[in-house]
């Protein structure tokens, strides 16, 4: 039969299926991360529990990270009693831990990548939702929750059940200044942020094939946002290109025996799929959210949706509710709305490439007076390359601020947070009420259009501009 | 875990779509590194104003719901951040049963490894049963029967999966039962280090 690469992946790590369809999963690799874990170690420690692969499971700290100087450790005391938490319990149980002044130390959905940790045909967890980063590599890779962190320590399995596929096609050729983020969140408008619930969602098409692993983990990311715990694409020669040589990947004569493995991941021609969407990339245009979901989208040429329009009473109770938080006017052009912060940065949009694009837009610009914007590389690896190249110098010498990396203002659990009120052009996930500080207004976009709105101190289009 | 099995509560109102675990639990709460005494954080931008002051409107903050053990509301329930921390001060604050017409996959999960039981139920009964809790009237789910009775005598029918109500019934913790299958999951590894050796 016709399987989907979803089916393969899910079928090669079953290791008991029960009749109501209830099945245990076998898990690869497991990151964990600060904030999810404390309770799950707990919980061991209670019942007398090992972790059961240490080497399969790879720990470190980021959301509560500070991204200025860390020479004096952690200010913030709970924060600090957390990273704290975290080394003790990687020590006590023999999981491999990459501390704060460890160059590898990053956004864990940066370095498992970085480290070759992330391989095609894996299935991954974390007890964090942007988890689904991993399957831009054609891994089955998902968020769970600290009791699972705990079942993944104990058992190096999970309780699942299956869930459906689903095919998002896009294909033709994006126009300059599109980006993977301008894809994925065009997708999401679509199809909704409870569109792809109860889905593993495959990427499939023209657009995704060209894409660099960093633009489809960019997308993978966000497949949470669309309601899908894991979204994936399947692995090809870019996808091996990209993990060789990494300090985790396959060596010798593994590699040829994973690599030839690893092409056998693909959907089968015939292959069913649940359900199917086709976008034409042309049509694709930058992309700036406008309210406090990620599907509330709109073109940089578009207007903040009119409440008194909208027929459905739910939609526009939401819609009121939204432009209330955002303190914006219903009509108001995009392009009139101005900014405050800017954030770049974040497991959607911290690697390397995202700052090379950044500084493309800013090289020999000044932000704009009324304007705070920082730089959050997404992992220590990641700053380095981007020193070496000299991107810090660039946005320095632009006025950016230039950070040491973590989760930062993504969801500012560290100091790095707006103020109620603030207006920020972020290229992080989430743009929901006070995910950045209470109050704070979040306007989702790429990379290119934070740094353009950073000079300009509002929105603008890129297409202009390049 | 606690079991759940039936319980006739007060139920609170929250007509909103696409509650998020942000809204649930903000992130100046996740430091704990307990799973307890998150209740009175629970919507917490919803339920006290800059100044840490309730917030008079807002329906967890008044009497009967403050006692309410039943949520109600939108579409997409706890979609967002994979953080347990928001089932834990949802049951820290008495909730034992969300009833939605849809939850996020990762949230709805997390219920169940808490002894929350969230229900999915049509847009127009979950509509209904808003109505009966802006009444303050009681509402009793019963898990065994699968059963939301209301005082019209027409209960409504909720669907759940045999594995998930068996777990909730018995407060099972899930990892004592798969560390049952240890020998089946260690024979499982075995048979993968050969096929897929660079793994380990």
């Amino acid at each position: 039969m016709s399987k989907t690469i979803y089916d393969k992946i899910l079928e090669s790590h079953l290791v008991e299926e029960q009749s109501d369809g209830t099945i245990l999963l076998y898990i690869d690799r497991h990151l964990v991360h600060e904030v999810t874990s404390p309770q799950a170690f707990e919980g061991l420690r209670m019942t007398n529990r090992k972790v059961k692969s240490p080497l399969s499971t790879l720990a470190v700290a980021d959301h509560n990270v500070p991204t200025t100087d860390r020479s004096k450790g952690i200010a913030d005391k709970e924060s600090a009693i957390q990273v704290e938490t975290l080394s003790k319990n990687c020590k006590e149980f023999g999981v491999n831990f990459f501390g704060l002044n460890d160059k590898r130390q990053g956004i864990v959905h940066v370095i498992g990548p970085e480290q070759g940790f992330t391989q095609p045909g894996m299935t991954i967890v974390c007890g964090d939702s942007h988890t689904s980063t991993h399957g831009a590599f054609g891994a089955l890779a998902f968020g769970i929750g600290t009791s699972e962190v705990e079942h993944v320590l104990a058992t190096q399995t999970l309780i699942q059940t299956k869930a459906k596929n689903f095919r998002i096609n896009v294909n033709g050729k994006l126009p300059l200044g599109v980006t993977a983020k301008d894809v994925i969140l065009t997708i999401i408008g679509k199809i909704g942020t409870a569109g792809g619930t109860g889905y593993v969602i495959e990427y499939a098409g023209d657009v995704f094939r060209n894409f660099s692993m960093e633009e489809r983990m960019t997308v993978c990311n966000m497949s949470i946002e669309a309601g899908a715990r894991a979204g994936l694409i399947a692995p090809d020669q870019k996808t091996f290109d990209y993990i060789k040589g990494r300090p985790m990947a396959p060596k010798a004569d593994k590699w040829e025996q994973a690599v030839n493995y690893w092409k056998t991941l693909f959907t089968d021609k015939d292959a069913k799929f649940d359900r199917e969407i086709h976008l034409n990339a042309n049509e694709i245009e930058p992309t700036v959210t406008w309210g406090t979901s990620p599907q509330d989208i709109s073109s940089i040429n578009g207007n903040v949706p009119d409440p008194t329009v909208e027929k459905n009473e739910d939609k526009k109770k939401s819609i009121i509710r939204s432009l209330n938080y955002m303190g914006l006017e219903p009509n108001t052009p995009i392009k009139d709305i101005k900014i405050d912060k800017v954030f770049i940065g974040s497991c959607t949009n911290g690697r390397i490439e995202d700052l090379r694009e950044v500084v493309k837009i800013v090289k020999g610009k000044k932000v704009n007076k009324n304007v705070e914007a920082i730089v959050v590389p997404g992992s220590g690896l990641v700053k380095l390359q981007a020193e070496q190249e000299g991107i810090d110098i660039i946005l320095k010498e632009a006025g950016f601020e230039w950070r040491e990396p973590g989760c930062s203002m993504c969801l500012g659990m560290n100091p790095d947070q707006l103020k109620p009120q603030e207006r920020c052009a972020s290229t992080s996930n989430r743009n929901f009420e006070g995910r950045q500080g209470r109050g704070g207004r979040t306007h989702l976009v790429s990379p290119v259009m934070a740094a353009a709105a950073a000079i300009e101190g509002k929105f603008v289009d890129i297409r202009k501009i390049i | 875990m606690e079991k759940f099995s039936k319980i006739k509560a007060i139920a609170a109102d929250l007509q909103i779509m696409n509650v998020d675990t942000d809204m649930i639990i903000p992130k100046q709460f996740l430091k704990t590194i307990k799973r307890t005494g998150l209740g009175s954080a629970l919507f917490y931008e919803m339920r006290y104003d800059q100044k840490g002051n309730l917030i008079k409107d807002f329906v967890l903050n008044n009497d009967p719901f403050n006692k309410a053990k039943i949520l109600i509301s939108g579409k997409n329930f706890g979609c967002g951040s994979s953080r347990e921390h928001a089932p834990w001060a949802l049951l820290d604050f008495g909730i034992r049963c969300i009833i939605a017409p849809s939850f996020a996959d990762i949230f709805y999960n997390n219920c169940f490894k808490n002894g929350i039981l969230p229900i999915i139920l049509d847009e127009n009964k979950v509509k209904e049963l808003s109505e009966i809790a802006k009444q303050k009237k009681e509402i009793e789910i019963d898990l065994v029967d699968q059963k939301i009775l209301k005082e019209d005598n027409q209960p409504f029918d909720f669907e759940i999966e045999s594995f998930k109500k068996e777990c909730l019934l018995n407060g099972y913790d899930d990892i004592a039962l798969t560390l049952k299958k240890e020998s089946k999951i260690n024979n499982f590894e075995q048979k993968r280090k050969n096929i897929t050796p660079w793994l380990y």
